[in-house]
């Protein structure tokens, strides 16, 4: 199950992720080995089986819908890289 | 013998909070004889990431795991891209362990984002084992293993999702409860795979552990995933008579287990049967064979979906970039370190148009598989025992340039925790003067007779959890 370079590098696009040169090889190599253990899951017969996203079978968890305080800008803002009034700042898109 | 005469080497919490009801000693003196052992072993242990200089209440002082928010405290989750973080809130767990006035010593050292089984995968350098320096406490919550069994806090916050609770707690002697999925809160604990994170306790023996979890456990109404709890027993009997108790072929007779690690598990079975359990063997055929490949492909595909918020715009780390997809690709690429980067790409591939069907959706059906598979040898038996893993700590970097040999180090944690069971390591040994864990898996909501197994085998064993080294 080799991936190829053009596959890592689309997936490092999708997941905002910039890789060097040196990163696209050795992930390669790696993703290639792991995808191929991990395909093992395709072996079994699964028709008829339902997935099972979570282990607890818990159906509607309401909650009591009343106001409560909530953080203030300011602890909002506490570990923001960058502040512009009660703007995160980032580089233009 | 540590500060104000307290041998934190030997004191289990239990007794701590003795001293504390008879007037033997205060909260403060606890608090300044456990930094006292942290400032004179953490050089060299690095157990702590960040220590706490005041202590807040007057109770059992307490080790956090640093992917566990807590307010005003610098909280890393062991990556370079939370360095400057300080919550402005506090994790459930947190907040319950100020609500019992215990004080917090300190954050604890993680693998990144808790992936990992070495805790090598720190930003902030691996955690040594209090039995062997050159050795690996275990992963991910080494910092909270190695600290309760060097006598740096009385107990800890450990949180679990393939073995991060259990394999720590096996590497370096203590015992460690993955609870079962939805009876700990989950709120301001840094997310690496919500359907299976757990935070659990990590303890001297399972007394104390059952003291820690009943604070901690419960309904919390900003996890919807929680659930109420049953009251949480603080286990007494010495015997184990009516249990019947599971040996899954499987989990016992993988290759590769370690001849000390299977005679130190035999004797601990010997044990219980002497205690009054029926033993018998059954079979896990699917369990074990497809829970690692099962986990590596659920749990990066989370991590995946999680590790998006980390993009230099609301907190943390930022690269300078000219524009703003940029920016977010750069502070990424600087900031998270090279496992968090594989898991990410392993969890996006998986996700990917044309992919998820044959990866995410068939990897959640093989996980109903293993739980079918459990809940049946449940109709037969009320634990299942197994070695908590096949080997004893293994040395530093011994693993560290080979993904798939480090991921199957939890082999035998994972198929449990993909079932949402809870699952206790307690030692049972030494190989080779290492520890040795014994894991014991109940069905769910079992904690209170996990204990009672504990406790009774743990009276039995009699396993000296003070490493040689500093005995």
């Amino acid at each position: 199950m080799a991936i190829s370079r053009e596959e890592v590098l689309h997936v490092a696009r999708l997941a905002r992720l910039e890789l060097t040169e040196e990163e696209v090889g050795r992930f390669q190599e790696q993703l290639s080995a792991i995808l191929e253990a991990v395909s093992k899951v395709s072996e079994l017969d699964l028709t008829d089986v339902p997935a099972t996203s979570h282990p607890l079978q818990i159906a509607n968890a309401w909650a009591e819908d009343v106001p409560h305080t909530s953080l203030t800008l300011d602890e909002a803002f506490a570990n923001a890289p960058d502040r512009d009034g009660d703007y995160f700042r980032v580089p233009p898109a | 013998m540590g500060a104000h005469g307290i041998d934190t080497l030997r004191l289990s919490a239990e007794d701590a909070l003795g001293l504390l009801e008879r007037g033997e000693a205060t909260s403060r003196e606890l608090w300044e004889a456990y930094r006292a052992a942290i400032d004179a072993q953490n050089p060299e242990l690095n157990a702590f990431l960040t220590l706490v200089d005041e202590p807040e209440g007057d109770g059992i002082p307490i080790a956090i795991k640093d992917v566990i928010s807590t307010k005003g405290i610098r909280t890393t989750a062991g990556s370079k891209i939370l360095e400057p973080y300080v919550p402005v809130f506090d994790a459930t767990v947190a907040a319950r362990c100020k609500a019992a006035s215990m004080p917090c010593l300190g954050k604890t050292n993680t693998d990144e984002f808790a992936m990992g089984s070495s805790t090598e995968n720190s930003a902030y350098g691996p955690t040594h084992n209090p039995w062997d320096l050159d050795r690996v406490p275990g992963g991910s919550g080494g910092g909270s293993a190695a600290a309760v069994a060097a006598g740096l806090a009385p107990w800890a916050l450990g949180s679990d999702t393939g073995g991060s609770i259990k394999l720590p707690s096996a590497f370096c002697g203590n015992v460690g409860l993955r609870p079962t999925y939805g009876t700990v809160s989950r709120y301001g604990v840094v997310a690496f795979a919500s359907s299976l994170d757990q935070v659990g306790p990590v303890t001297r023996n399972v007394r104390d552990n059952a003291l820690l979890y009943r604070i901690i456990s419960g309904r919390d109404v900003h996890d919807s995933t929680t659930v109420d709890v049953p009251p949480v027993l603080l286990p007494e009997s010495e015997d184990l008579k009516g249990l019947r108790i599971g040996l899954p072929r499987q989990l016992n007779d993988l290759d590769g287990i370690e001849p000390g690690v299977k005679a130190a598990v035999a004797s601990a079975i010997a044990l219980a049967e002497s205690l009054g359990a029926e033993i018998d063997e059954c079979e896990l055929p699917l369990s074990v064979d497809y829970g690692l490949p099962c986990y590596y492909l659920i749990a990066p595909a989370e991590a995946s979906a999680n590790l998006a918020r980390f993009d230099g715009v609301r907190y943390g780390a930022r690269s300078d970039g000219p524009d703003f997809r940029e920016m977010v690709m750069r502070t990424r690429h600087d900031f998270l370190g090279d496992e968090s980067k594989r898991r990410i790409m392993i969890g996006t591939y998986a996700l990917s148009s044309g992919y998820y069907d044959a990866y995410y959706g068939t990897a959640q059906k093989v996980r109903t598989v293993i739980k079918r598979e459990h809940d049946a040898l449940f109709e037969k038996f009320d634990l299942l025992i197994s070695p908590t893993c096949a080997t004893t700590a293994f040395r530093l970097g011994e693993k560290s340039a080979d993904p798939l040999a480090m991921y199957l180090t939890d082999v035998l944690t994972i198929p449990s925790n993909m079932a949402g069971l809870p699952g206790l390591s307690i030692p049972c040994g030494l190989s080779d003067g290492l520890p040795v864990g014994l894991q014991l898996v109940g069905p769910q909501f079992s904690e209170n007779l996990l204990y009672r197994a504990g406790h009774a085998l743990e009276g039995a064993i009699g396993f000296d959890p003070v490493p040689g080294r500093l005995a």
